[in-house]
């Protein structure tokens, strides 16, 4: 078996009903499964931006299937990058039972090790929250596993921002009308 | 209240939909009314003289009926619906479109926008399904978005690639009121339609064009959705290139031009198919490199450099691998390419076309048309209508043998001359889009080939044809079998029949009862006299003409095989 690469697939979209719909339909179609999803609303208002990872054996499929999602009337940009390109970084809570965590004596030393912030001790749990990589979030996750023991544990989607200089989207959407403006369609 | 706002008139939600209509230049709309479209069939009430409302007998028919009137027209195929069951028998039509770039804006009603969700009674959730086989799909909840959404539907159908866009009207936005105005939509940020020209790439792809000793250019429907036929022929004629034509790409160039050679792909011509792997540049304008074109794409134009014409991004490299792309419309591209381009002549390499041609002609065509004894062959009418038509009749077809007969055989002198359902392979879109071929082109003679299975997927059609009178010229060729798939198995089913054997009924008495004029024809010493009849009478014709039924589709490439691998049949051998 081929390595497969993680490809993070940034979208710009308008804000309209169904748009996740028209771009998990390419997904399918192209038998991509994705790994991670973040939606949220962008800089700019009324646009909206997704980060999908998904894993592939071809960057020409990712290729493909960026300007299959591109040719939505309502998508703005769609983009992919590899973790190279990218400053990238999930969120993980951990719920941990408070008797466990009094118990375990050195908590400290976690703490000091993962990064962790506590955002809420209580009679009955302690929650931690780890920002990192997946395999940072992964390795905390096992080492409570193992020490303490977790009742629960979520992980956000990626959202990533990518290392090198490029257009901004604001100045592309800026140049694209200034292009139309002056645009005569002409019909024979 | 300031001045202006006086003017502007407030009207109920359907009323709105129809004045949007007119402001885009609709005057014919295909559909078939039901609950949740009431308000807006009770405002087209009001409208009847500028806008004809043709009632079909089916939404399936509507919409393939939509697809025909664009294809001829150059507009825009307009189809109205009802939700639920009115909206996802549309479903095929509209999946049809969208393979075949078709601008059409589907009008389906909705349950009230406070019942949406609800399982309520006729509702479908009809952006969910359409979604993946439309350009684009919206959901007007609100009165006063009618104007604007119909503004952009018919923005999106019509400009870059075409294609079909669902707008789903929930009832209480038809039957709400709210000031109306209308302003035609050209620009929305996050589409496209117009790429930037490319120059590099340009100068790029006519250094190659002048470089090369043998040049292939395929012409798809790009170059007619672009209304670049002139451009093109100037491009080809000037650099001296031959080409093939997809199915769709047919009537683009007059079948007589020198250049042409036919058609590419599965019952293609053996020529092009046999050039393709050994042209030195292949230039491929407006076509999408589609499977039953290339056949096995690990072998196909390997030595070639490849230049892609389109106006689709998602397109380029989608299939093969382009040396050079020239995106953009045909129209811009193709001049300032053959501005770049030097006049050059190929005729050495033209020659090379002749004798696989003459090889075609001599183990297939002549046999297929020009038969001496025994059943009549499919090749043989569709040979004898357009010879008898001038060649400059609009040729509507079905899908299957008498699809690939009519393309292999029907000629044409002028462009969209050709609606067939090329992408998705549609049986049944024959009859309703030959209606609405011929509203879309109501001078020219419309001449239907449809097989006894196709026919019988969407009959009830006569109804509408007999309804409005529309003169359409139907020729049923009638093998008694879905004769495609009964090729399939004889050639690679160790002929097994199943299922493909049909008992049919009498076509031509159905068509009397619908007060259509009919005519079956068994006899080959009838065929030429009854051809001359259904083509001077006044209205419409069904012509039944019973042919052989172990007739085959020659030539052939076989399914994922290399476009080289062409079986001849009949023991010939290339």
């Amino acid at each position: 078996m081929e390595e497969k690469t993680l490809y993070t697939i940034t979208i710009f979209s308008e804000n309209t009903v169904g748009v996740l719909n028209q771009i998990t339909t390419i997904f399918t179609r192209r038998q991509l499964n994705i790994e991670t999803l973040s939606v949220s609303p962008s800089a700019i208002k009324g646009i909206h931006k997704f980060t999908i990872t998904t894993f592939s054996d071809s960057e020409e499929d990712m290729i493909k299937l960026v300007r299959q999602i591109d040719k939505r009337v309502d998508i703005i940009k769609a983009y992919y990058n590899i973790n190279e390109d990218l400053i990238h970084q999930e969120l993980a809570l951990y719920k941990l039972a408070t008797e466990k965590v009094l118990e375990h004596g050195s908590i400290e030393y976690l703490v000091r090790k993962y990064n962790i912030r506590i955002l809420e001790v209580s009679k009955d749990c302690v929650v931690f929250l780890k920002a990192g990589h997946y395999a940072e979030t992964q390795a905390l996750f096992e080492e409570l596993s193992q020490q303490i023991g977790v009742l629960q544990f979520i992980r956000s989607g990626r959202i990533a921002i990518t290392k090198a200089k490029v257009e901004r989207l604001s100045d592309m959407l800026a140049s694209r009308e200034e292009r139309y403006k002056k645009l005569e369609i002409t019909d024979n | 209240m300031k001045e202006n706002n006086a003017e502007i008139p407030i009207i109920q939600g359907s009323e709105a939909l129809i004045r949007s209509l007119l402001n885009e230049g609709v005057d014919t709309i295909f559909g078939y009314p039901g609950g949740a479209i009431m308000p807006v069939f009770d405002a087209l009430y009001d409208h009847k003289n500028e806008i004809r409302h043709i009632l079909v007998r089916h939404e399936q028919g509507a919409v393939h009926a939509a697809q025909g009137y664009a294809r001829v027209s150059r507009k825009v195929g307009v189809a109205l619906v009802t939700s639920g069951p009115g909206a996802t028998n549309a479903v095929t039509g509209i999946t049809d479109a969208m393979m075949d770039s078709t601008p059409l804006v589907v009008i389906s009603g909705q349950v009230s926008s406070n019942l949406l969700g609800s399982d309520a009674f006729q509702e479908a959730d009809v952006i969910g399904i359409t979604q993946p086989i439309t350009k684009w799909a919206y959901q007007i909840r609100r009165v006063e978005d009618i104007p604007w959404a119909v503004s952009r539907a018919f923005y999106i159908a019509s400009t870059g690639r075409p294609g079909p866009v669902v707008l789903d009207i929930a009832k209480d936005a038809q039957n709400n009121k709210c000031p109306y105005s209308y302003s035609k939509t050209e620009f929305l940020r996050s589409y496209d339609p117009y790429p930037e020209v490319e120059m590099d790439y340009i100068k790029e792809a006519a250094s190659i064009i002048n470089q090369a000793k043998k040049p292939l250019a395929l012409v798809g429907q790009g170059v007619i959705l672009g209304k670049a036929e002139k451009e093109l022929i100037s491009f080809l004629e000037k650099a001296d290139i031959p080409f093939g034509s997809t199915i769709l790409g047919l009537s683009a160039v007059p079948s007589d031009h020198l250049l042409n050679c036919g058609m590419l792909g599965m019952h293609g011509n053996v020529a092009p198919n046999i050039k393709t792997n050994e042209c030195d540049v292949l230039i491929a304008i407006g076509m999408r490199f589609d499977d039953r074109v290339t056949g096995d794409l690990k072998t196909y134009a390997k030595q070639a450099k490849v230049i892609h014409f389109d106006i689709d991004k998602a397109e380029i490299d989608k299939n093969v691998k382009t040396t050079v792309r020239v995106l953009g419309d045909a129209k811009i591209t193709l001049p300032l390419v053959t501005d770049l381009i030097d006049k050059n002549s190929h005729s050495a390499w033209i020659d090379e076309f002749k004798p696989l041609k003459q090889k075609e002609v001599d183990c297939i065509i002549n046999n297929e048309l020009y038969p001496d004894e025994g059943e009549i062959h499919m090749g043989e009418v569709i040979n004898k209508v357009t010879e008898a038509t001038q060649n400059k009749a609009v040729c509507v077809t079905d899908v299957g043998q008498q699809q690939m007969m009519a393309t292999r055989y029907f000629k044409f002198t002028q462009s969209r001359s050709m609606v067939t359902s090329g992408g998705l392979g549609t049986m049944g879109f024959g009859l309703p889009a030959g209606i609405g071929a011929k509203y879309g082109a109501p001078d020219r003679t419309v001449c239907i080939f449809v097989g006894d299975g196709g026919l019988q997927m969407t009959i009830q059609e006569l109804g509408t044809i007999m309804e409005y009178g529309i003169n359409v010229k139907i020729i049923v060729l009638n093998n008694n079998f879905l004769g495609m798939v009964r090729q399939w198995q004889e050639l690679f089913y160790d002929e097994r029949y199943s299922e493909t054997h049909m008992k049919n009924p009498d076509f031509v008495k159905i068509a009397d009862a619908y007060n259509i004029k009919g005519r079956k024809v068994v006899d080959r010493a009838d065929l030429d006299e009854a051809i001359s009849e259904m083509l001077s009478y006044d209205g419409a014709y069904l012509l039944e003409v019973v042919v052989e039924t172990k007739g085959m589709v020659y030539p052939m490439v076989p399914a994922g095989s290399s476009v080289t691998n062409i079986i001849l049949g009949n023991g010939y051998k290339l």
